[in-house]
């Protein structure tokens, strides 16, 4: 493959023909994670920014971000939603620094200019000068002094965003397929239930590889196997769109052959160890099917997540080369009565920094991380499931949908 | 106007509620957790969330116990199941107020900061906030009927597994 020029004087060659093989460079390198911001984050890429729920009268907004970069999400008087990057037109301070809030206008506290609630500049302090000294001369035109706007969809609710006129309509950039999964899950109108923030001592990349990764999921979290929520021969399977970006990895509650888990060598299984209270366990079929695990991922960093009735969305913000972020927003729907309330708060018990089956995520990027950077030339190797990328069903024992997101990477890195 | 009789009811409350804060946070720092469910009454209710959430009036915890079933098994699975790098908490606790103590419930707030020690020896400071609790009497000792961690450091580094 060609090397790429990344920054003057430097070149990232990617080592191998294909994606079964990850160089530790690409989560340590200060030049190419200034590459992803430019030509993937800012790319023809769709990248979550809020839900529609959070902003629902005209004047509410909220702060967000893609890749490093300040978004702020806004709904107009009209009722339209409007997303603009927060930086204002003038010497780019923030615009808003208060993550949500109800304005009437955007006025930057550092010269205050303010623009409207679609991002354009309606006004200039002292824009014609005091007693006829100062100010703007005739060649400065508002109209190209606006904020910088953001494309968006709203799908189902939840709003993406994508700087790029390149990227495809969202349904077209993951496919019928996964649009379908999506709308499997999110039926009816949401609400938001909390929010959890998570902090990674690891490259970002690392932990949406994880998250494509469904063959730790009994593995790492030793919880499953214990209390057979997922195991490897459960029923079920990982889609992949044709792309390869993006992913779906689901289970069902049908059990076939499960009594394999014993000849398998499954650390920490434990026969004696059962729940005392199994509230956190009882799952309500609220989506007409038995699916009890659906972790979905939209390239590059957001997570669309139902395990029993815990729903949410999960967006990755990269911070810095060492350290990412992670938003969890715990989801149910607007109808849910004091009821199901209460079940999805002990159902989320399993998810979350504190999840019984998801608080290793957190620690296991950093492992990667340290012992990586020991050796930038060394490679990881993705052989689960052979050198493909391709679905499987049945199975989710592959790394498939890993070496999915490595052929995204590459696309959009141009390496 | 403050009497004297008030005076000493209240002193002796707030030692013996010191007293909880200061045996709940010793168990804990010196990781002697399968104690931890007996500092609460069999239908306690314990709650980790954040100030975010909290002031929005955003229902879900990061841990969230209701009854001594959940405790104990927030116990085992970290025993048995959970992998993490080990460490332990050093819990400071101050500024004990009591919110209300004109019923057999006693309701208390209080300040905290939790540092986190890990294996390798590494320092930080890993949580601070406010806890509301509900204290009552249970054969002639306090327990926890209610409590509520609330956490104004909202970014949990890593991953929280040890109660606060
Ligand atoms: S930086 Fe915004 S008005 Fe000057
Ligand atoms: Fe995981």
């Amino acid at each position: 493959m060609d090397t790429a020029q990344i920054e003057p004087g430097t070149t990232f060659v990617w080592p191998s023909e294909d994606v079964s093989q990850i160089p530790f460079r690409v989560y340590t390198d200060q030049d190419l994670y200034d590459r992803e911001q430019r030509v993937l984050f800012q790319g023809p890429t769709w990248n979550f920014l809020c839900l529609d729920c959070e902003i629902p009268e005209p004047g509410d907004y909220k702060m967000t971000y893609i890749g490093d970069a300040p978004i702020v999400v806004v709904r107009d008087e009209n009722g339209d939603i409007n997303a603009m990057v927060n930086r204002c037109a003038h010497k780019v301070s923030l615009i808003c620094y208060k993550p949500r809030g109800n304005v009437k206008e955007f006025a930057c506290i550092y010269h205050n200019w303010t623009y409207d609630l679609r991002g354009k500049l309606t006004g200039v302090a002292f824009g014609r000068g005091v007693r006829g000294q100062g100010g703007l001369t005739e060649e400065f035109k508002h109209d190209e002094h606006g904020l910088e706007r953001i494309r968006i969809e709203n799908v189902r609710g939840f709003i993406m965003g994508t700087f790029s006129d390149e990227t495809p309509p969202f349904a077209s950039y993951i496919g019928a397929e996964l649009m379908a999964s999506i709308e499997r899950v999110f039926i009816k109108p949401l609400k938001v239930l909390g929010y959890h923030s998570q902090i990674f001592p690891n490259n970002w990349k690392l932990y949406v590889e994880n998250n494509k990764d469904s063959y730790h999921a009994s593995l790492l979290h030793v919880f499953h196997n214990t209390f057979g929520v997922v195991r490897p021969t459960m029923t079920g399977g990982i889609k992949l769109s044709e792309s390869g970006w993006h992913h779906l990895s689901y289970t069902q509650r049908e059990e076939i052959g499960d009594d394999n888990i014993d000849k398998e060598k499954v650390r920490a299984k434990q026969k004696d160890y059962s729940l005392a209270d199994t509230r956190m366990m009882e799952h309500v079929l609220e989506l007409g099917d038995k699916v009890t695990n659906s972790i979905q991922t939209v390239f590059p960093t957001m997570v669309l997540q139902q395990i029993l009735n815990a729903l949410a969305v999960r967006q990755l913000i990269p911070k810095g080369v060492n350290e990412s972020e992670l938003i969890w927003t715990i989801l149910g729907f607007e109808d849910d009565d004091s009821d199901m309330d209460e079940l999805r708060m002990q159902v989320n018990n399993l998810v979350g920094p504190a999840g019984f089956i998801s608080m290793e995520d957190g620690c296991v990027g950093g492992f990667i991380q340290t012992a990586a950077k020991a050796n930038v030339d060394a490679q990881t190797v993705l052989p689960m499931g052979g050198r493909k990328i391709e679905p499987s069903q049945g199975s989710r024992v592959t790394e498939s949908a890993v070496r999915g997101f490595w052929k995204g990477w590459r696309e959009c890195m141009g390496v | 106007m403050t009497t004297k009789i008030d005076l000493d009811r209240d002193l002796s409350l707030r030692l013996r509620i010191d007293a909880l804060l200061a045996n709940y946070i010793h168990c804990i720092d010196e990781d002697r957790l399968e104690e931890w469910p007996d500092y609460f009454t069999n239908d306690g209710r314990y709650k980790v969330v954040t100030r975010e959430n909290y002031d929005l009036g955003l229902p879900v915890a990061l841990i969230y116990c209701d009854g001594t079933g959940m405790f104990k098994d927030r116990i085992s699975a970290l025993r048995t199941a959970n992998i993490f790098e080990p460490h332990v908490y050093c819990h400071m606790v101050s500024a004990l107020k009591i919110l209300d103590s004109s019923g057999p419930n006693i309701k208390t707030q209080s300040n905290f900061t939790v540092t986190r020690t890990m294996s390798e020896g590494q320092m930080m400071t890993f949580l601070c906030g406010k806890t509301i609790d509900t204290v009552t009497e249970i054969d002639g000792e306090l327990k926890f009927k209610e409590r509520t961690v609330i956490l104004d450091s909202r970014r949990i580094d890593t991953l929280l597994v040890i109660p606060v």
